[in-house]
């Protein structure tokens, strides 16, 4: 068991696709949350797949596509700091803030690096004593307990030069956000196998239940994803409304407790604004007074910008499912991964960024 | 982000007080950390995520998977 070309085998994938066309009988609209999800749609090409009456839509779980403008803004001015080492995921860099961004900084003599793993930025802040390092901590509940345990782990190690930029994020409230918009058009859910590989999917049901939505934890494999769907296509069509687990070699309804215990011990909900989509409440996480020594907000202060976003995208409306990419004027055309005016069109995770990579560019899907 | 991939655990160990270990993917050896997968051993499979282990893959889950799989593909319209 290799736990990959298993669940990319063409036999089954075309007997699971066979299946879905057989079940289908109406026009149903289903969101994955995981920008991870929405680029293996597209490198596989399963919505050309997909018969015509399954329109999917992609959801707002791209980390570097909702971290607002303000922190993006924040991050750019503390990396700019004499004596500052910024160190980052790879994406962030190229997000644009109100004026410029994290690779202009570094054009301009900023110490911004590029990291693999949270451990990284500790091990870095260990080799520059002299040096304050300051890490993006970005990410859903799935990056969450990395980025926290490198402030334990700078803790037992006496580290007093760390610290780390706040943007957490928590899916369950952007889903009832989406769901409560006078636009939504979601009507069923492939939740984001990750997340719920640390969190568990007791949180979905509450959801499930109160607004008759179909949930369906699905992996990154193209056969998790087809089955996901079918799994929601068969509620819909049978009128079921249940949150149910299509990755079963992963994920377990209470996830993983040693991580949700660090989570709790570390941190607080606190209201974020997610960029595009505006304040949700209670969507976030930030570190506890207890660590408060280890949270460059308050370590550092720097004149907070009055933000300016690009007139014409439309990330907003993308990431809720309300818009395709394509539908946006400036899509491929003003806005392109090389120029960016949204992040969307940056993250590798972005809907914008698969659309154009993966050529659907101007075709009705 | 929010990508992972299978490993497999090859060495385990501690450092700094954290549980840690070697993981195998696709033939490349990389350090990760098993904190919160502290009943892993040496041989099984976990889902990797920016250096940590996400979580131990289950064998048994998966063939069960595949087995429903197989058994909805070969279903006769």
């Amino acid at each position: 068991m290799k736990y990959l070309s298993e669940f990319r085998e063409a036999n089954l994938i075309r007997g699971v696709l066979e299946q879905i066309h057989q079940i289908s009988t109406q026009h149903w609209v289903i969101m994955e949350i995981c920008g991870g999800q929405t680029h293996s749609i597209m490198r596989y090409g399963l919505d050309q797949l997909l018969p015509q009456n399954i329109e999917l839509v992609h959801g707002p779980g791209c980390p570097v596509c909702v971290t607002s403008i303000e922190l993006i803004d924040k991050a750019i001015a503390i990396a700019a700091l004499p004596g500052v080492i910024f160190t980052s995921y790879g994406d962030m860099l190229r997000v644009p803030g109100s004026h410029n961004d994290l690779y202009s900084i570094r054009a301009n003599g900023g110490d911004i690096r590029v990291i693999y793993s949270p451990l990284d930025a500790v091990r870095i802040a260990r080799e520059n004593p002299d040096k304050q390092i300051v890490f993006f901590a970005i990410g859903f509940e799935t990056t969450v307990p990395a980025n926290i345990t490198s402030v334990l782990l700078a803790k037992s190690l006496g580290l007093s030069n760390y610290s780390i930029l706040v943007s957490q994020v928590r899916v369950p409230p952007a889903m009832h956000a989406i769901l409560n918009s006078p636009n939504n058009r979601v009507q069923g859910f492939l939740a984001a196998g990750h997340v719920c590989s640390v969190m568990g999917y007791w949180e979905y049901l509450p959801i499930a239940e109160k607004y008759h939505i179909p949930i369906v934890v699905t992996g990154f494999e193209p056969l998790d994803i087809l089955n996901g769907i079918r799994m929601v296509v068969e509620q819909l069509e049978n009128r079921t409304y249940k949150v149910e687990n299509a990755y079963s070699r992963l994920v377990t309804e209470q996830g993983n407790i040693a991580a949700q215990s660090t989570i709790e011990n570390m941190l607080e909900e606190c209201d974020r604004k997610w960029r595009g989509i505006g304040l949700i409440s209670l969507s976030g996480w930030r570190l506890k007074d207890e660590f408060a020594e280890f949270d460059a907000e308050r370590r550092f202060s720097v004149e907070s910008i009055t933000p300016e976003e690009s007139p014409v995208c439309i990330a907003g409306l993308i990431l809720q499912g309300i818009k395709k990419p394509h539908e946006c004027p400036a899509f491929a055309s003003m806005c392109t991964p090389e120029h960016p005016l949204g992040a969307t069109m940056v993250s590798s995770e972005g809907a914008c960024s698969a659309y154009y990579k993966y050529g659907r560019k101007a075709m009705a899907i | 982000m929010c990508l992972g991939v299978p490993g497999k655990i090859t060495e385990i160990y501690e450092h700094n007080g954290f549980l840690m270990g070697k993981i195998d993917i696709n033939g490349v050896n990389r350090e990760v950390c098993l904190a919160y997968v502290p009943e892993a051993k040496v041989g099984e499979y976990a889902v990797i995520h920016v250096g940590f282990a996400l979580n131990l893959l289950s064998e048994d889950e998966a063939l069960e998977t595949l087995r429903l799989l197989r058994e909805i593909a070969e279903t006769e319209p």
